[in-house]
């Protein structure tokens, strides 16, 4: 008995087009063949893909037989931008990546332009503790968002309204130290852009009394909640040989229980001075990751109370490096009109010293020269390694950027992790990698 | 490296600055004699131990800010990263991923490959870079031997057009499927339109001016 | 702002068949203070831009559940305000176009941020300068990424222009009127400068 539905043969099988009416004949038609694959597009609109993220899953009944991720929707050509722009200009690029820790990013650019620079040692160390202090600030915060909006991918509201809540109070800090709560380009090469306003030091020893007693809200309410637990454990399962083959680094490699965090391997800013544990867990799996970045939030709570500690001690030090042929010049202060140069400053270059206006004026407009080379530095952020490396051919322009980011990376574990669980953790699974599509596509 | 020209972006009849007769040349590091220094005499003993044919194998080594990068030829990079990878000395387990650069005046050299490697039993880590020319832009895959590398081959063919053997799935990954050209090759424009203000237009960034 | 979007031809009850006059003033207010008092807004952040957007859906400073706008729809079907919220790439456009298209009339866009509104600092290959390449926009919000609270000032500003809108013959007439502005004016950078005596 012939169809009235066409078809054509493909190299993925028959695809036949069904124009109603014909549906018995065709739906007997294709349950005779062999191969029944449903393929679902969890499009790169998706309220639980964690941004414009494209995933392709092949289904079985609701079992994922193969999934591929689609990525690249914002992908936004940064690293070609930055060749266009001085090296203190690419911080504004670079900050944009990862646009939920965006002070990682900066601080990884800006360790790989000292480091071909030669000035590492020569960035004062006020400078490296702000670094420190900011960072770890950007990892709450980062937390927080993968806390709020992962559990929000799972059913779970109220998590993120609590995750938020702690999560402005963060970007209060961000807005009082560097004028805006995202995408700073606060730390620059040298150093950062401005020194901390009166009282910063009195008003974050408040808040983190503040926010460890506030964490406890969130914790109370996913920790032991079997909904939860039911939802997250054994879910994602991606053990240690996955995570190292695959490149895999961050909370995800931690909970497979190898306790590898850059801070503590390869100390850079001064990390090795200061006291906290790396958290490991040895589930290998979405709930371990979930107690990890949990657990983080608390030893970043305690690397900042050290930072203030230090901050008090190193009150009214540099906080950009002495040459002058690379410092920004002009920190930034509150003028007359609002936010401007330091009137200092103005005064400066206007009366005394030309020299610091020529200084002022070809930093600004042409940049430093970094001697030509090659360099790859690695900071620790919340989602794992992010390395930058950078290519200079001695001039004011970079040469290449290519940012090694860690969700991209991290994201080709997306297969490994669903292939052969339910639809339903796919979202978890996704949620626990935590990646940000910004960083992905870069 | 390169030789840098006059001072502004700007040439022919529009510089009028009187700079552009400079040239300046960039001095890029050269290949290290040994002792390399710090653990990288080390890791260069460890390879010739492991592999006999090391010294084919390598065409430069370069030691600089503390960095130790091994200039690799293509036909022995498989083999090269395989002894890295299982040589209990050097025990390079994680590939940090493949960056691609392009020189365009390298002639026969022109699109690098970088690849960042990571011990973590050794807490080391070690480049590998490796040249192929815009004619023959083949290089082999490493996904065997590292699988995280299978995204960022993808990445470097599509910015960049190195063609890598081996792979499972090469195909472009950041660009849509049926973008033409690689966009980070050098030769390739950055893309932007001219700005409109009232009263003016800004060109795109690429053909400012701008003091270089 | 309206009118040019309506001028592809929607019509969408029995508020644009009344004559003008009185009764067609009345029903414009009432479907203006029925349609800007409940705006769904669809799920569509794309990158830094949409943060700022979750913070104003759930932190509790920016709360927007005042004027009855924190459920995001998922599916476009169900959304009436589209807030295009980061940069839209090459690759992305299609797809904005087609959940665009999958809204359902009356629709709205807000182009959040400077990316959305122009190709923000990304003038290369990759963006699009400006959303309104593809969908028409009706309000542009600046920032980069714009504050919660101008996030805020933007859905307010934009529930006045809704509040306003006109129906039926009324629209019509608007639309030319409009149409017959864009033809006549100069591009960009021809306009005359402020302060100039062609101002």
């Amino acid at each position: 008995m012939s169809t009235f539905a066409s078809s054509r043969e493909t190299t993925e099988g028959t695809i036949y087009s069904v124009t109603g009416g014909d549906w018995d004949q065709v739906a007997s038609e294709i349950g005779s063949a062999k191969e029944e694959r449903v393929v679902v597009n969890m499009g790169p609109q998706h309220p639980s893909t964690h941004g414009v993220l494209r995933l392709m899953l092949e289904l079985e009944g609701e079992t994922i037989t193969e999934l591929r991720c689609g990525i690249g929707y914002l992908h936004t050509g940064i690293e070609k931008n930055t060749e266009f722009r001085t090296w203190t200009q690419g911080v504004t690029f670079v900050t944009r990546m990862d646009y939920l820790s965006p002070l990682f990013n900066e601080t990884a650019y800006c360790l790989s332009v000292e480091k071909l620079l030669g000035i590492t040692n020569d960035v004062p160390e006020r400078a490296s503790v702000i670094r420190v202090m900011m960072m770890e600030f950007n990892r709450i915060s980062s937390h927080m968002v993968a806390l709020g909006t992962g559990a929000l991918e799972l059913g779970a509201i109220t998590p993120m309204f609590f995750a938020f809540r702690e999560r402005e109070k963060v970007l209060d800090v961000f807005e009082k130290v560097s004028g805006l709560r995202m995408n700073m380009a606060y730390v620059r090469p040298g150093g950062v852009a401005q020194d901390l306003p009166e009282g910063t030091v009195s008003h974050i020893r408040d808040l983190v009394k503040d926010l460890r007693k506030n964490f406890k809200d969130n914790a109370d309410l996913l920790i032991g909640n079997s909904i939860w637990i039911k939802r997250t454990k054994d879910v994602g399962y991606l053990d240690l040989a996955g995570c190292i083959t695959l490149g895999v680094t961050g909370p995800v490699l931690r909970s497979t229980g190898m306790p590898w965090d850059l801070r503590k391997t390869q100390p850079y800013c001064g990390y090795e001075n200061y006291d906290f544990d790396v958290i490991t867990a040895d589930t290998c799996d979405v709930y371990g990751r979930f107690l990890i970045r949990m657990q983080e939030l608390e030893q970043s709570l305690r690397i900042i109370e050290q930072c203030c500690d230090k901050l008090d001690a190193l009150d009214g030090a540099p906080v950009m490096v002495a040459d002058k042929k690379i410092a920004w010049p002009a920190q930034l202060a509150l003028g007359g009109d609002g936010l401007g140069n330091s009137l200092e400053h103005i005064r400066q270059i206007m009366g005394t010293s030309m020299e610091a206006l020529i200084h002022h004026f070809k930093i600004v407009t042409e940049g430093f020269r970094v001697p030509a080379g090659q360099v790859y530095s690695a900071v620790e952020s919340p989602r794992g390694e992010l390395g930058a490396h950078l290519v200079s051919d001695g001039g004011t322009r970079p040469y290449r950027v290519h940012f090694r980011t860690p969700s991209f990376s991290n994201l080709q574990s997306t297969s490994a992790m669903c292939e052969g669980s339910l639809i339903a953790d796919v979202v978890a699974a996704v949620a626990s990698i935590d990646p940000v599509m910004g960083d992905v596509d870069r | 490296m390169s030789e840098q020209k006059g001072m502004f972006g700007a040439s022919g009849t529009g510089d009028t600055s009187g700079y552009g007769g400079l040239e300046r040349a960039s001095i890029s590091p050269t290949s290290a004699q040994r002792p390399y220094g710090s653990y990288f005499d080390d890791i260069a003993d460890q390879l010739e131990r492991a592999f006999p044919e090391f010294h084919d194998a390598i065409e430069k080594v370069v030691v600089d800010r503390d960095e130790l990068t091994l200039y690799i030829k293509r036909e022995k990079l498989f083999d090269v990263a395989k002894t890295l990878r299982d040589t209990e000395t050097l025990r390079f387990e994680v590939c940090l991923g493949v960056a691609g650069v392009h020189y365009p005046e390298d002639k026969n050299r022109e699109l690098h490959a970088v690849y960042q490697l990571l011990s973590m039993t050794h807490n080391r880590r070690i480049r590998l870079e490796v040249s192929v020319p815009d004619s023959d832009p083949h290089l082999p895959s490493l996904v065997e031997v590292w699988a995280g590398t299978n995204w960022h081959e993808r990445e470097a063919y599509d910015m960049f057009g190195i063609i890598f053997d081996g792979h499972p799935a090469l195909t472009r990954i950041l660009m849509p499927d049926d973008w033409p050209g690689h966009p980070q090759r050098k030769d390739y424009p950055l893309g932007g339109i001219p700005v409109e203000y009232i009263g003016a237009t800004v060109p795109a960034p690429d053909n400012r001016r701008s003091y270089r | 702002m309206a009118p040019r979007r309506i001028g592809m031809g929607l019509i969408v009850g029995l508020e644009e068949k009344l004559p003008s006059g009185f009764l067609l003033t009345t029903v414009e207010k009432l479907a203006g203070y029925m349609r800007k008092n409940s705006l769904w807004p669809a799920t569509f952040g794309l990158a830094c831009c949409a943060i700022e957007m979750m913070a104003i859906g759930s932190a509790g400073k920016y709360d927007i559940s005042r004027f009855g706008m924190e459920v995001f729809r998922a599916s476009p079907r169900q959304a009436d305000l589209m807030i295009v919220a980061g940069r839209v790439s090459n690759k992305m456009a299609p797809v904005v176009r087609q959940i665009y298209d999958q809204m359902t009339a009356p629709k709205w866009v807000l182009s959040m941020g400077a990316c959305a509104s122009s190709g923000g600092m990304f003038n290369n290959y990759a963006i699009v300068q400006g959303v309104d390449h593809i969908i028409p926009v009706d309000i542009y919000l600046p920032g980069c990424p714009p504050r919660p609270e101008m996030l805020m000032d933007a859905i307010l500003k934009l529930h006045e222009q809704i509040g306003n809108e006109k129906l039926g013959v009324n629209r019509a007439k608007i639309i030319k009127e409009v149409e017959a502005a864009a033809l006549a004016s100069l591009p960009t950078h021809q306009a005359p400068v402020f302060g100039s005596k062609a101002d």
